[in-house]
């Protein structure tokens, strides 16, 4: 699992390759994760239809579950949608 | 003279001057062309021109306001970058066709009228499918047959359409159709087959990834864009068109997911986008229709930069299934950096063109208190993260390794591919001069508030998030899935087996029914007709009395009697006594 996130131009053409960039990145990639949230505590935040919307992290939750679902649902549909590339020539 | 000048103009005459020059005049003329039609466009007074008559109606060519230039900007920016992508080809034929295409989709945001609209839809629709046809492989061919095929069934849904509304209400006038019926609903039938709105919206998934590298990158932009302007000009503030934009966005998210041909994925997104510019079409007030002119601005230049990327890597790989792609960040960091920002852009990734545009139509819909709206656009905006923003680039650039090292694609492809990016940046960071050729009033959007920003970063570093922790359910398989194009392609063929099994069936049942068996058995009791009404007569009268023994005997008699011509004289007499009576009866009745 890697994460081109914040590196748009790798130093080395196979940067990616080493495990350890691999782990820096994730690592990275957490910790912003948790920055981004933690503002959330701290602030009053505005909502638009329902008091939940101010919950620290709401959107971050939201963003999560929204993708989770979407995957799911598209896994799903898959097993009826996906055909062998030949299915219209057959 | 250039204040009323049709930019159209420009593109066909342009198409036409490339058959006369030699290859280094024809690579000047497809720059200058757009260059040019964006300084004529700059200039264009506002008014109608290039007034004719037609079936009696007094028709314009140009008609110039806000939103028809706004649309005229971003049509030639976006011409000149994807005329320079394809510098390096040498024929005649795909720059033929595209300046005509570019010149139609112009002439058709420009038109004063549906009669004129129409003449250039049906251009448009053409030209473009030789950019399809272009490509010379038997696929390619298929899917612009298909293509063509709903293109024209659309085209005559808006023909008739506009037929039905010029008799209704005697004007040819494209403005906001307010009369709910019949004529408009054919127009935005019409309107929508080209949006690519479900159930008509596989032809783009099919056709677009068939198209030339650089066919590819131009026919982006612009059919499904001359849809969303025209769908402003006649149908904003129409409710239907929310449920469309939503069922769109969405829709194109999970197919994208579903895909495996990258070209193919940027073409749900595509539908993605436009479902977003819809949505905001049907939300109708100033501030949503602002956000789908901006939104179609800002789109039409990352999309053509995503489409770039994944040109340049189909032209330099020849691959274009994320299976076979991967790794190629190696040697085309030029190519992923450009392709990333496209994809960071689609998403409305803040600092680029897509944050600054796509959350003017969510607030439009807030503000109308539309609470579907908010939840579905912004699901819509994580999956577009997920499809486009991380999904193409991790799988062409990044994943595994195929071993694939082609090498950056020539200069002038990263030189489009630059300015496209630039203008993606720009437009994210500095959105003002956008702003300030929307046609609907003045844009009171603030997109970089502390707290919209931070929550735009939590939505998409999170949708990131599940994207990697969900990377096994998203592995790539070498299959297609289906579209509505099935309904046309299998459903199709289902149709004609079906119709040879029933009908045929019936033809052969009926030639043996009525030209083989019955004449036979016909003729073969007219032949002596007395001598079988007898045996049967005894058959039967042996099958009653259940006494089969003499029949076989009588049988024969009959047969002899008849064929001796040998009946007992009493016999003949009571059957000439039975006729008489029955025909004195027929008579006296």
């Amino acid at each position: 699992m890697d994460t081109e996130k914040n590196n748009k131009k790798p130093e080395v053409w196979n940067w990616f390759d080493h495990p350890q960039n691999i782990r820096r990145l994730k690592i990275g990639f957490y910790i912003v994760l948790v920055l981004l949230v933690l503002p959330d505590l701290f602030m009053h935040k505005h909502t638009l239809f329902s008091s939940v919307e101010a919950w620290p992290g709401f959107y971050a939750f939201f963003g999560f579950v929204a993708c989770v679902v979407i995957i799911l649902v598209s896994k799903l549909l898959g097993f009826a949608l996906k055909k062998p590339e030949d299915y219209y020539d057959r | 003279m250039i204040a009323s000048l049709h930019p159209s103009l420009l593109f066909f005459v342009g198409a036409a001057l490339l058959w006369l020059l030699p290859l280094i005049g024809r690579r000047i003329l497809i720059l200058v062309v757009p260059a040019a039609a964006f300084l004529v466009i700059t200039q264009l007074d506002s008014g109608t021109f290039g007034a004719y008559q037609m079936f009696g109606f007094d028709l314009n060519l140009l008609r110039v306001d806000r939103l028809s230039k706004a649309f005229g900007y971003v049509f030639t920016i976006n011409a000149f970058a994807c005329f320079l992508f394809a510098l390096h080809l040498k024929g005649r034929y795909e720059h033929t066709a595209a300046l005509a295409y570019i010149g139609a989709a112009l002439g058709a945001v420009f038109a004063g009228d549906l009669i004129s609209l129409y003449l250039f839809w049906e251009v448009m629709a053409i030209t473009s499918t030789f950019l399809v046809l272009a490509r010379r492989t038997e696929r390619a061919y298929g899917a612009a047959f298909r293509y063509v095929m709903v293109h024209i069934f659309g085209g005559l849904c808006l023909l008739a359409g506009i037929l039905l509304q010029v008799n209704a209400t005697g004007s040819v006038a494209f403005e906001g159709f307010s009369l709910h019926g019949m004529p408009t609903y054919l127009i935005l039938i019409g309107f929508l087959v080209n949006a690519a709105a479900p159930p008509m919206n596989a032809w783009l998934s099919d056709a677009y990834p068939e198209a030339t590298v650089t066919g590819g990158v131009i026919m982006t932009a612009y059919t499904t864009k001359t849809a969303v302007y025209t769908l402003i000009r006649g149908f904003a503030g129409w409710e239907i068109l929310m449920v469309v934009g939503c069922t769109m966005a969405i829709y194109g998210i999970i197919w994208a997911i579903l895909e495996n041909d990258m070209r193919r994925i940027l073409a749900y997104s595509i539908m993605n986008q436009v479902g977003f510019m819809i949505c905001g079409i049907g939300i109708g007030t100033a501030m949503a229709l602002n956000g789908a002119v901006a939104h179609a601005f800002a789109h039409i230049i990352y999309k053509a930069l995503l489409w770039m990327s994944a040109g340049a890597v189909l032209y330099m790989v020849g691959k274009s299934k994320c299976t076979d792609l991967g790794g190629l960040y190696k040697t085309m960091p030029l190519t992923m950096i450009f392709g990333t920002i496209g994809a960071l852009a689609i998403s409305s990734f803040p600092f680029l063109s897509g944050y600054t545009t796509k959350p003017m139509i969510i607030e439009a819909g807030v503000h109308e208190g539309f609470f579907w709206v908010w939840l579905i656009l912004e699901i819509a905006s994580a999956g577009v993260f997920l499809h486009a923003g991380i999904k193409f680039p991790y799988f062409v650039f990044f994943a595994k390794d195929n071993g694939l090292r082609p090498g950056e694609p020539p200069r002038h492809m990263l030189v489009a591919m630059a300015f496209l990016a630039f203008v993606c940046i720009f437009l994210g960071v500095y959105p003002q001069p956008l702003y300030d050729i929307l046609p609907f009033g003045a844009v009171d959007f603030h997109a970089y508030t502390f707290e919209h920003t931070l929550n735009q970063f939590q939505l998409l570093m999170f949708s990131a998030l599940a994207f990697f922790l969900l990377l096994p359910l998203l592995k790539r398989t070498e299959t297609i899935s289906i579209d509505t194009d099935w309904v046309y392609r299998k459903g199709g063929r289902l149709f004609v087996t079906a119709c040879d099994r029933f009908f045929n069936g019936l033809n052969d049942f009926g030639d043996r029914v009525f030209v083989q068996q019955l004449p036979a058995a016909l003729t073969r009791f007219f032949s002596d007709p007395a001598r079988s009404i007898q045996q049967h007569g005894a058959r039967l009268l042996a099958e009653a009395t259940g006494d089969e023994q003499p029949l076989a005997k009588r049988q024969t008699e009959i047969e002899h009697r008849t064929k001796h011509l040998a009946y007992p004289i009493g016999a003949s007499v009571f059957l000439a006594v039975v006729f008489l009576a029955v025909m004195s009866l027929l008579f006296f009745l």
